[in-house]
């Protein structure tokens, strides 16, 4: 034994057995801390094991679905519970096309005001706006529904649906106008996530060093071509995650979506039709569905959204947190 | 900068001395910028657009029986929306009871055991959960509680906002006990203090109002879901304050109003949705305010 006081903190001599691999560096101290330790490794460990178990059971609840339709299942559009058909073609097509729709109004939207607060506004103005976009944040998502049904609806049909039927009527704007249809779920939802891609874009546009503007407005750039030359290509894979945040949002975003796209079990290719998604289907059906199998079914669309939102959150996330990463240096 | 020559003319200045390059250089500039605020004001636009509106339709109908009533039956005027708001309040502290003590405990968890390549897995695996959708909760919840126990109950709407609630205060009180001063730390183990009381009671009381602000937020957050309630906490019609019974919540009721056909139901849909707004801010707000960490850079 060396006569060396033992410092808190100091890492054990050679390999940490397995288990303190997991938990704080002080499991092997008293027997309080030690007991200590293992209370918090059990609380840390709480949210995988959770995580595990809805994987389980979401995924056991739709067993019986995956068994009796298998791959027809994401490939068929008759959807029909009462004849005990279903493939769930019309919900993925639904909710793609909603959130894409989303996405290309809400990302030129929310990079200009990302741009907009974090290298032009003065504070006097930047501060109002970016709580404003912060409330719109906080804003339940039912709350949107009853607005999109009663105001954005209405006003989609009258000075959009109306005159581009009337106008173009081809297409993606085929009629009949109305109302409730996938442009009204795609506008809403673009509302929805607009102060969230924005909020992301923000941080990582703040990660860009300002030796990097500095060199290029003393290379003579105007504040745009320093911005959209220097800034936004240092962002880039940064601004390209928190888009795909914003997809994950909006993939998964249920009850603002099922009041105003019309739930239609169908694959439209106008926007003006009255469409379905994932999400809105299961807020539909689910209550009232009553056959094992529709509950299975419900449950396997249930499964696969949850597959797609987690694909799309670890792309995304691993993105953002390499810029942070590359800003770090 | 243009090259001098000798030109004995009277020279024009600023913008017009410029060659066509450098003017069309600077007018993008300038337009591309005005396209930058204009984005900023459409994303504001719809801000005003619902809280006008909210105010328009449901500011009428606040009064003192909506506050008090449960719904009335369909045509008949003067209910209200107090069991929702009862219920609503029921299952935000449900959840906050049992989610609260797991989420900071599983924060405090991630922010000691730093590195280390499980704890950077559950860190992981707690920003993913974060992502699930709402109606996925929802649906894990029906098929875990609610078919075991063969009723809709207001514990598994509990439960399924406690599992909402779990990985955003996990984080948050992961960063916030990260941000208190190692010092603080380092000085109370100096002092003899084992881990466990350093953490108790230094850390967690420095971090105190960081964590208050997380857990403000969350619950603001979770009293405003609809989709994990529909097919657990399900709605009720009536006074109900039993754990085991369908529960009425705010968010259910507005999203059952708004799709009914009545007129009546709509009136009470805004209202009932100002109200929602007006809690929800108010929560939000106070945690923006009123407390603020010591140790917070902004």
């Amino acid at each position: 034994m060396q006569p060396v006081p033992e410092q808190a903190g100091a890492p054990a001599v050679g390999p940490r057995p397995y288990l303190s691999r997991l938990l704080p560096s002080y499991a092997q101290g008293n027997v309080a801390d030690r007991t200590y330790a293992l209370v918090l490794g059990a609380f840390g460990l709480s949210i995988p094991v959770l995580f595990a178990f809805i994987v389980l059971r979401v995924g056991g609840a739709a067993m019986p679905a995956v068994r009796e339709f298998g791959g027809s299942f994401i490939t068929s559009s008759d959807w029909d519970p009462v004849a005990g058909q279903f493939g769930a073609l019309p919900f993925i097509f639904g909710t793609v096309a909603s959130s894409l729709l989303a996405l290309l109004i809400a990302v030129p939207l929310a990079i200009g005001l990302a741009i907009f607060l974090t290298e032009l506004a003065p504070r006097w103005l930047a501060a109002p706006i970016a709580f404003g976009t912060e409330l719109l944040a906080a804003i339940p998502s039912v709350v949107y529904g009853l607005w999109g049904i009663f105001v954005l609806v209405p006003f989609l049909r009258t000075w959009v649906q109306t005159p581009l039927v009337d106008n173009v009527g081809v297409g993606l704007f085929r009629g009949p106008a109305m109302g409730s249809s996938i442009l009204a779920g795609g506008v809403i939802l673009a509302i929805m996530i607009v102060p969230f891609i924005s909020a992301v874009s923000r941080e990582v546009l703040a990660a860009v060093p300002v030796t990097q503007r500095e060199g290029a407005l003393a290379l003579g750039a105007t504040r745009w071509e320093m911005t959209w030359q220097v800034v936004l290509p240092y962002a880039f894979p940064g601004i390209i995650g928190a888009t795909i945040l914003g997809l994950g949002r909006a993939l998964g975003e249920t009850m603002a979506i099922t009041m105003v796209i019309g739930n239609r079990a169908q694959v439209a290719t106008s926007l003006f039709a009255p469409g379905a998604t994932m999400a809105s289907v299961l807020a539909n059906e689910f209550a009232e569905a009553s056959a094992d199998l529709h509950l299975a079914a419900l449950m396997e669309i249930g499964l696969l959204l949850f597959g797609i939102t987690i694909l799309v959150n670890t792309v995304a996330r691993f993105l953002v947190w390499r810029v942070g990463l590359r800003a770090g240096r | 900068m243009s090259e001098q020559t000798i030109d004995r003319r009277p020279r024009a200045t600023g913008f017009a001395a410029l060659s066509f390059r450098e003017r069309r250089r600077r007018v993008v500039s300038r337009v591309m910028i005005g396209g930058t605020g204009v984005a900023a004001a459409l994303t504001v636009l719809p801000l005003l657009l619902i809280f006008y509106h909210l105010m328009r339709a449901g500011l009428g109908s606040l009064n003192p029986d909506f506050f008090t009533n449960v719904p009335a039956p369909v045509g008949e005027s003067g209910g209200g929306v107090g069991n929702g708001v009862l219920g609503t309040f029921l299952l935000v502290a449900l959840a906050g009871a049992m989610g609260l003590p797991v989420a900071i405990g599983a924060g405090i968890y991630l922010a000691e055991a730093e590195g280390g390549r499980l704890p950077n897995a559950i860190r992981f695996i707690t920003d993913v959960m974060n992502g699930i959708p709402s109606i996925v909760i929802g649906i894990f919840v029906w098929a875990w509680i609610v078919v075991s126990v063969g009723a809709f109950s207001a514990f598994a709407g509990g439960v399924a906002l406690a599992i909402m609630l779990l990985p955003m205060v996990t984080r948050t009180t992961e960063e916030m006990v990260r941000l208190v001063p190692r010092e603080l730390k380092e000085g109370a183990l100096a002092l003899g203090f084992t881990r466990w009381r350093t953490t108790l009671g230094v850390v967690l009381p420095a971090a105190r109002s960081g964590i208050l602000t997380g857990v403000l937020v969350a619950l603001a957050r979770i009293a405003g879901e609809t989709a994990p309630l529909l097919f657990t906490a399900f709605g009720n019609p009536f006074w109900s304050s039993d754990l085991g019974k369908p529960i009425a919540a705010l968010p259910v009721q507005i999203f059952q109003y708004a799709i009914s056909p009545y007129e009546e139901q709509h009136r009470q849909a805004w209202a009932a949705s100002l109200l929602l707004i007006a809690l929800v801010l108010a929560v939000s707000l106070t945690a923006r305010f009123l407390i603020r960490s010591p140790y917070r850079s902004r």
